[in-house]
């Protein structure tokens, strides 16, 4: 039986996180993806050229337009007699849809795989990440979520998918949209960045804010922020990195004025190169940084983006 | 109307927590336990919407061992009015606990449920998810802002790309995220008051529930670890060694 991923996308193609998850369904067997919501067609047309995607579902029916969990999950239901794994990336909106899928079906998710064994067995960070869970699941299938960070995303382009539309499942009608608040920003998505600069407490304003974010546009950087940051209305909510914000693992990844929690950890110890800037020697993010640079930020920021252009 | 509101006995978020050397779990023999940070919010929402007076009743659940009680005086402190605890020695998986906790909603018919967005432990984040699919009820997760009226609740959830605002029918699910509120401390006198609460103990066979773990832990190991690095100096040197050295800038 295939494995059938429920993709993440904006209108026009799908996100790497998805194809992250593509990458964890590939060591599975046959991958079909699908796309719901507003945009999806036109998404589906560039997510048929992923290599390793057999088949592309569209569905674009007015109830999944905002890809509401109640009406997603049926569909994903509706679906599932002909498939061995339904996963998603473990992103905000496959962590809404699919232990609700889970449960319709009588299964135990399996939420943030970060490694595959085999088709009953994975590796799962626990305690924020501070251990890693091997667990075999007994179900007949499996309802699983993929941390984008611990696969490779499969390429873009280079493949020819079917696409094929189908209709929505009875909208359960239990809730509807009323609006969002989207951030707009021209730099990458935290999650797929090569580079993220974060800003913690230590910040003081939304307005510092702006000296990082001026380091970020030098790097084609993305901007992230330590819990505090964002409990003090200097960043946005989707800008918290960590065991409760987003898991990033960037080839570069900048602490400026955080001083490390495990919560925050959590979420980028496994970038591959940590920089940390911090006025306090003794802070615990040195304790996990490649690169250390002990003073105070609002002098070393606004020179490291000095440095930065010269050369 | 009622309100339930289940509560989780976890390891302390402050405790850094040991894997067993023999690779079967984490340590938790005599580390400090606390409710689950996501619950503590979701008890002090639960407590503004009855000092509102939207809700009338709260009943605060928790599915554990005996010591569980605690967690459950801590929310009866907090304001929650009675307490309920489906004692369990072993493993309780999400799936488990929604069953469980459909069971309770069955019985009390609660117009609202208010759960953790995830359990800090297992960080399976999938609890309330899979108590609304049981249920057939809307669910409103990651809720920063929760507003009831005229038999709707109205859920701004932290999501993605920022913000996203739903619009549910109650009865209805709400999974609490770390900007909805700052739970209170319970004062001495409310801690005093809250042990003379009533907390009704009942067992998952008594509710018809089969808590079979469906995953078996195969093993637990600790992370790669990260060693400290080097501290350098100036910016310069800082900028020099992600060139020249780690190559990735
Ligand atoms: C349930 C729960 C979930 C959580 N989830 C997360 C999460 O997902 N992500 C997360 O980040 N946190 C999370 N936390 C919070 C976490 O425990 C920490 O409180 C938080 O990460 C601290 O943020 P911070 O490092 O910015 O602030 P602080 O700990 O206050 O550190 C500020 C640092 O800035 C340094 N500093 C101050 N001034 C300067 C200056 N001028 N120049 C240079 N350095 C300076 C200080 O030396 C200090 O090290 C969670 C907590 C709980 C209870
Ligand atoms: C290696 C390993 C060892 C384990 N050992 C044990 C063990 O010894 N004993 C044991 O009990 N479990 C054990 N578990 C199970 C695990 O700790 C969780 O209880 C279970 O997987 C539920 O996931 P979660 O708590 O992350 O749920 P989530 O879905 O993240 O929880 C979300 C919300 O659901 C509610 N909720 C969840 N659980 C309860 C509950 N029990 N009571 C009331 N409300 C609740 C809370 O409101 C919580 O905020 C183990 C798991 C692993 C991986």
């Amino acid at each position: 039986m295939a494995i059938l991923i429920l993709a993440d996308h904006d209108g026009a193609a799908v996100t790497q996180p998805t194809r992250s998850t593509v990458a964890a369904g590939a060591k599975l067997g046959e991958v079909h993806l699908l796309l719901v919501g507003e945009g999806a067609a036109t998404a589906a047309a560039s997510a048929s050229q992923i290599p390793s995607v057999a088949k592309v579902l569209v569905a674009e029916d007015a109830s999944l337009a905002k890809r509401l969990a109640e009406p997603t999950a049926a569909l994903l239901v509706s679906l599932a007699g002909g498939y061995s794994h339904l996963l998603a990336p473990a992103s905000a909106a496959g962590k809404n849809v699919m232990p609700r899928v889970a449960a319709l079906l009588d299964v135990q998710p399996i939420s943030d795989v970060a490694g595959v064994i085999d088709a009953d067995t994975f590796v799962r960070p626990i305690y924020a990440g501070n251990a890693l869970a091997t667990v075999k699941s007994s179900d007949p299938k499996k309802v699983a979520t993929v941390r984008a960070a611990s696969f490779d995303p499969v390429p873009a382009t280079g493949g020819s998918a079917p696409v094929e539309t189908i209709a929505a499942a009875a909208d359960p009608a239990l809730s509807s949209f009323l609006g969002a608040e989207v951030q707009k920003s021209e730099r990458p998505e935290l999650t797929a960045a090569r580079i993220v600069i974060s800003g913690g407490r230590a910040m003081g304003s939304a307005e510092n804010f702006a000296i990082i974010e001026k380091v970020a546009d030098k790097l084609g950087a993305a901007v992230g922020a330590s819990r505090a940051a964002v409990d003090a209305g200097y960043a946005p909510n989707d800008h918290q990195v960590g065991q409760t914000g987003k898991i990033v693992a960037p080839e570069l990844y900048i602490a400026v004025g955080i001083s490390g929690a495990i919560q925050h950890l959590a979420g980028m110890k496994d970038s591959k190169v940590i920089v940390a800037i911090n006025k306090d020697e003794e802070a615990p993010i040195f304790q996990v940084a490649d690169y250390g640079l002990v003073g105070d930020l609002f002098k070393l920021i606004p020179e490291l983006e000095t440095e930065l252009d010269k050369k | 109307m009622k309100l339930l509101v289940p509560v989780k006995r976890v390891v302390d978020y402050n405790v850094k927590v040991r894997v067993k050397s023999d690779g079967t779990g984490v340590e938790t023999a005599n580390v400090k336990m606390s409710m689950n940070p996501f619950d503590e919010i979701a008890v002090e929402e639960a407590v503004r919407l009855k000092e509102k007076g939207v809700v009338s009743e709260i009943i605060a659940v928790s599915a554990g061992p005996t010591a569980a009680q605690e967690q459950i005086r801590t929310a009866l402190a907090m304001g929650a009015d009675r307490g309920i605890l489906v004692e369990h020695d072993g493993v309780l998986e999400p799936i488990a606990v929604a069953k469980i906790l459909k069971a309770l909603a069955d019985k009390e018919q609660p117009q609202l449920i208010i759960l953790g967005k995830q359990a800090i432990d297992d960080d399976m984040s999938a609890t309330g998810q899979m108590l609304a699919a049981l249920l057939g009820w809307g669910q409103g997760t990651f809720a920063s802002k929760v507003e009831i009226a005229d038999g709707f609740a109205t859920v701004t959830r932290e999501v993605d790309g920022g913000l996203e605002t739903v619009k549910l029918a109650l009865p209805a699910i709400v999974t609490t995220d770390l900007r909805l509120n700052e739970p209170r401390y319970a004062s001495l006198p409310n801690i005093m008051k809250a042990r003379k609460k009533p907390i009704e103990t009942v067992k998952p066979a008594d509710l018809g529930v089969d808590v079979t773990p469906r995953l078996t832990v195969l093993k637990v190991e600790e992370p790669a670890k990260r060693s400290a690095g080097v501290k350098v100096g100036s910016v310069a040197e800082l900028v020099d060694k992600l060139r020249n050295e780690a190559k990735v800038i």
